[in-house]
């Protein structure tokens, strides 16, 4: 499964990308497919299509070695422009 | 004891009535920015006649008649029936269609509890949840509290619900963040076998189906 992580960036207005998971690196569980970007649907632009994905964080990526039980997972939809390759 | 209690001094009805329910305070506030707006917009609608009120009245009774008993016809019809499972798990939306519940333009996926994992959904966004198969969503599944709590402590959070899950059970949360929405497909009771499609669904819960419980045992 490809590595990714969340871009750490902190636009203004409507995004559904979770700061909680922003920096963070996880796999991607399954391709969704182009939706409507929501970042600009929600202004009632015009709205192009991204590619969406699943991605699954591990506990102990979110919350660090004190996670409830770091080997619980995660599973989060993050449209592709908020994900950055990882190369390792 | 409230019975006895007798509170004719106060215009407000403060406290609780004679009956022994708290009050909830009245709503003698004006309306909301947004109130204003839905109100303005309907009515602008129904004047060009672009709407009816009988059409407004249609999908608000279509919004209230869909329940979590859409939702245990299809995980009833998957515990029964090995192909649909299958469908169901590769593609919800297509699978509950075939049901005839349709999802509109969102994608629905079903995740599976086996022995070894367990799942639970939460929208920590906002109140992303599969209505036209669970009906609305429950107060507390919008509460800050279980959506901040579940992606945090989900194991803390389930035994708050009653469900205390092995430490070799995997937990995994679904954070419904954009365009998907997530059905929890329980495992089939023990002690099941030979029932009728229609008695299967009657022990699947509400809860089963979001991940904070489990199903009725037979």
């Amino acid at each position: 499964m490809a590595r990714v992580r969340v871009r750490e960036m902190m636009p203004p207005g409507h995004v559904r990308t979770p700061a909680y998971l922003r920096g963070k690196t996880g796999e991607i569980e399954r391709e969704l497919g182009p939706f409507a970007n929501p970042e600009k649907l929600a202004y009632g632009h015009e709205a192009e299509k991204r590619d969406l994905y699943r991605v699954r964080f591990t506990m102990r990526e979110i919350w660090g070695d004190g996670a409830e039980r770091p080997e619980d997972t995660l599973d989060a939809e993050i449209y592709a422009h908020w994900l950055e390759q990882v190369d390792d | 004891m409230p019975h006895d209690h007798h509170d004719h001094d106060h215009f407000h009805h403060e406290g609780m009535s004679p009956s022994g329910h708290p009050y909830r305070a009245d709503n003698d506030v004006p309306l909301t920015y947004w109130q204003t707006m839905e109100i303005a917009m309907r009515e602008i609608l129904i004047e060009k006649g672009i709407l009816t009120p009988e059409a407004v009245q249609l999908q608000i009774d279509a919004m209230d008649a869909r329940s979590p008993a859409n939702g245990a016809a299809v995980v009833a019809r998957a515990w029964t029936d090995p192909e649909f499972k299958a469908r169901l798990l590769a593609n919800g939306s297509d699978a509950t269609r075939e049901m005839g519940f349709d999802i509109g333009p969102m994608h629905l996926v079903a995740v599976e509890n086996t022995d070894a994992v367990h799942n639970v959904i939460v929208c920590t966004l906002c109140s992303c949840y599969p209505r036209n198969l669970l009906g609305l969503p429950p107060d507390w599944y919008k509460s800050r509290a279980y959506r901040s709590r579940t992606v945090k402590e989900p194991r803390k959070v389930l035994s708050e619900f009653g469900l205390d899950l092995p430490d070799d059970v995997t937990v995994r949360v679904h954070d419904s963040t954009a365009d998907m929405r997530y059905i929890v497909l329980p495992a089939r009771p023990a002690g099941t076998d030979g029932m009728s499609e229609a008695e299967l669904a009657a022990l699947v819960t509400r809860d089963s189906m979001i991940g904070v419980g489990a199903p009725k045992q037979p």
